[in-house]
């Protein structure tokens, strides 16, 4: 029996299997939304469990892969709802260089602050495609959304950053 | 609201909030996977709705109409 089918019908080696074959990439998924790498790897763990729990649902020929990013993303967007007015952006995270910028600390502050309050289902897609650059056919097939509503959504994310960010610091957003 | 704006607002965003570059899990994770799976057993609601639905249908079908047991029993 392949893995796939072993893993459906509750073989909990072939769950194994799956699960260190794909925990780093789900795991690099998460921390990109959750931006916390203690949380990333409660999440990652959150994410296997919903998905042995839900093996029974998983067709043998579809794709694992796919399926595991969409409950990550639910699991992810889950603990953005739960978390959002308690926790802060982390700023400890490997990232990439920031370019050089006139956006200064208390700007950034003011940014991140406006950032912290969106709605989690705007702050997800916000995340991924303007901060994280993914595609939004991707971002699309993660959230299990259409392509068109992650457009809608990045762009109703922006006009609410853009409204925080006038009442916070107007001189921002004229420049 | 047009696409400069669109983009002012994502180059500002994306020097607040950086992109993560290079975030790899540093340890295993398996063995905090089977701790959350020996605590957790998994719930008996995991039972799919149409087959408590059955179940009741069956339970409510030998309470109402008792003489189909010893039916049920010749045909077991």
């Amino acid at each position: 029996m392949e893995l796939l089918e072993r893993f459906a019908a509750g073989d909990l080696e072939a769950f194994e299997v799956l699960f260190r074959q794909h925990q780093k990439e789900v795991y690099a998924w998460i921390v990109r939304i959750a931006r916390d790498t203690g949380i990333a790897e409660d999440l990652t763990v959150e994410t296997f469990w919903r998905i042995y729990k839900h093996r029974a649902g998983f067709k043998p020929d579809g794709n694992f892969r796919a399926w595991a990013r969409r409950i990550a993303t639910n699991a992810a967007l889950d603990h953005l709802r739960h978390a959002r007015r308690e926790t802060t952006l982390p700023e400890n995270l490997p990232s990439a260089p920031r370019p050089d910028s006139a956006v200064g600390r208390e700007t950034g502050d003011s940014i991140r602050k406006a950032f912290q309050e969106l709605p989690a289902k705007y702050r997800l897609v916000a995340t991924l495609a303007l901060v994280e650059e993914e595609s939004y056919a991707d971002i699309a097939q993660a959230a299990g959304i259409s392509e068109s509503l992650v457009k809608v959504r990045v762009f109703r994310a922006v006009r609410m950053l853009r409204k925080k960010l006038n009442s916070l610091r107007p001189e921002v957003i004229a420049k | 609201m047009n696409n400069d704006e669109i983009n002012n607002v994502k180059e500002l965003l994306k020097q607040a909030v950086t992109p993560v570059r290079g975030a790899e899990l540093r340890r295993d994770l398996w063995p905090q996977m089977l701790r959350k799976l020996e605590e957790q057993p998994l719930p008996i609601h995991n039972v799919r709705w149409f087959d408590w639905a059955l179940a009741s249908l069956a339970i409510a079908a030998l309470l109402f109409f008792p003489g189909i047991i010893p039916a049920l029993f010749y045909h077991l």
